[in-house]
């Protein structure tokens, strides 16, 4: 991955890259040529990385653009605004990814928002697994396919549904629903 | 006198209207067509409940399926009233001027397809923690949630151009939800009405001077006062350049009223709809759409 250090970095007065402001909005940059941020994932990155992990065309996200604000908490919001945004901006859409850290993280939201466009990476739960998981708990599971973050679905009103994410490692789908989300469903 | 009998005088039938003011609100879901379709909803109820029984356990009515998947969300009928009236269209630029928990805010956002932007503010952090929840949960991505008063609020930050619609859902001394909260009224004195009527009419008229001409502001309340409600609308035809226009809903409702307690309002108020709680088993609640005209 580019480091950006090019790019439009004449045009600051610095040769330093800017460093991430944690409150504020932030448009991401189209590509590494554009970025100013040091470690700002790029849309471009984005994009790519719903379409390698998941098969998401990069056509679903064409009416979104994507934000930072907190460290590597990225954003989708469905339209433009100036970036940055000049106001006390609490959300702005909706969080989808987190970034900065090894391995990018998908949310919950943006998995039942968008997780059916995926085509690889989702793993069908019983019912019974799907309360497990959605109540927070980790189940040993036979799974084929990479490890890593999975999209998982769970049949409601006819149809898989995305549920969430789990993280499969050693054979174990560990639940990824965040605290003030899970939920014991009775039977 | 208790606080509901001062607006005995404005009522058709006293006695159903204490009676219903003393029953327990019956559960109302909201269908989140961001997420999925009525018959999907309806689909995913038959499977979780028998048919005709909810079983929503009383300590946790979130934990259904549809819950969980951000298909419904709990609203009642005088809730969802603002937001059909205020008719926003997919594409438009949109203000919810006090937003926060953000049930009207993500109804708005559902009837424009969640394309276009709504802009929705909030003075108090604490609700708006619960209004970011709700936005998440229900998948919502054309809201901009902004901390501010929504008296001062600047068109700057979104491109400078007015809004096409705006939605006033003022705060207010709640009397209309004493069957969901049956301690509503015991903060409640004369002196706060008159203290929060001086705040609603900042707001609207902050609210008429953001929405472009030809616009549109809805302005709603969940209570019974005249003094929030037609005196709020009387006080801004006479500040800014707008007009009360007539608008059906499916319930059943009362006009807005031109005299109480001595004083009397633009007669155009009468276009504003008063719901009372026995008129079709709901919460109290105010409604009134204003044509922005300059």
């Amino acid at each position: 991955m580019a480091d950006g250090s090019g790019g439009n970095g004449a045009d600051h007065d610095t040769d330093q890259q800017a460093e991430n402001v944690g409150t504020r909005f932030d448009r991401l940059p189209a590509t590494a040529d554009e970025r100013v941020v040091a470690g700002r994932p790029t849309r471009r990155e984005v994009l790519d990385w719903w379409d390698e992990r998941f098969g998401i065309d990069p056509a679903v996200f064409e009416p979104y653009s994507f934000w930072e604000r907190g460290a590597g908490k990225i954003w989708a919001f469905h339209g433009e605004l100036a970036s940055p945004v000049e106001v006390e901006v609490e959300a702005l859409g909706m969080t989808v990814l987190r970034t900065r850290q090894e391995h990018w993280k998908p949310t919950l939201e943006a998995a039942q928002r968008l997780g059916g466009h995926a085509t690889r990476n989702c793993i069908e739960l019983t019912d019974g697994q799907a309360r497990a998981f959605f109540a927070g708990r980790d189940q040993e599971l036979d799974w084929d396919g990479d490890w890593g973050y999975l999209l998982v679905t769970h049949e409601l009103a006819g149809r898989a549904q995305p549920l969430g994410v789990g993280l499969y490692v050693y054979g174990e789908l560990r639940s990824m629903v965040p605290k003030g989300r899970q939920r014991d469903i009775p039977k | 006198m208790s606080v509901l009998e001062r607006y005995e005088p404005l009522v058709d039938d006293v006695d159903a209207f204490r009676a219903a003011c003393e029953r327990p609100l019956p559960s109302v879901v909201r269908v989140n067509t961001i997420k999925t379709t009525v018959e999907r909803a309806r689909a995913a109820l038959d499977e979780a409940w028998l048919p005709g029984l909810l079983r929503l356990p009383d300590t946790q009515p979130g934990a259904n399926w549809p819950y969980v998947q951000g298909w419904l969300h709990g609203q009642e009928e005088v809730s969802a009233l603002p937001a059909e009236v205020l008719d926003p269209q997919p594409g438009e630029r949109v203000w919810d001027a006090c937003a926060a928990p953000g049930s009207k805010t993500t109804q708005l956002a559902a009837l424009m397809d969640d394309t276009g932007l709504v802009v929705a503010t909030d003075s108090n952090l604490g609700r708006i923690s619960a209004l970011r929840s709700n936005t998440e949960r229900l998948g919502v991505t054309d809201v901009a949630v902004t901390v501010e008063d929504a008296r001062n609020h600047s068109l700057k930050p979104f491109g400078g151009e007015p809004y096409d619609r705006t939605l006033v859902d003022a705060p207010c001394s709640c009397e209309g939800t004493i069957r969901k909260n049956p301690d509503a009224l015991e903060r409640w004195s004369l002196d706060h009405v008159e203290g929060i009527a001086g705040t609603q009419k900042g707001i609207l008229k902050r609210a008429v001077e953001a929405t472009r001409e030809g616009g549109t502001v809805v302005y709603s309340t969940c209570t019974f006062a005249p003094e929030e409600n037609e005196a709020v609308l009387d006080f801004v035809l006479g500040e800014r350049p707008c007009r009360l226009v007539a608008f059906d809903v499916p319930l059943d409702s009362t006009p807005g009223i031109t005299e109480w307690q001595g004083e009397s309002f633009d007669e155009s108020v009468t276009r504003a709809k008063r719901i009372y709680p026995h008129h079709n088993d709901t919460g109290g609640f105010f409604c009134a759409k204003l044509e922005v005209t300059g």
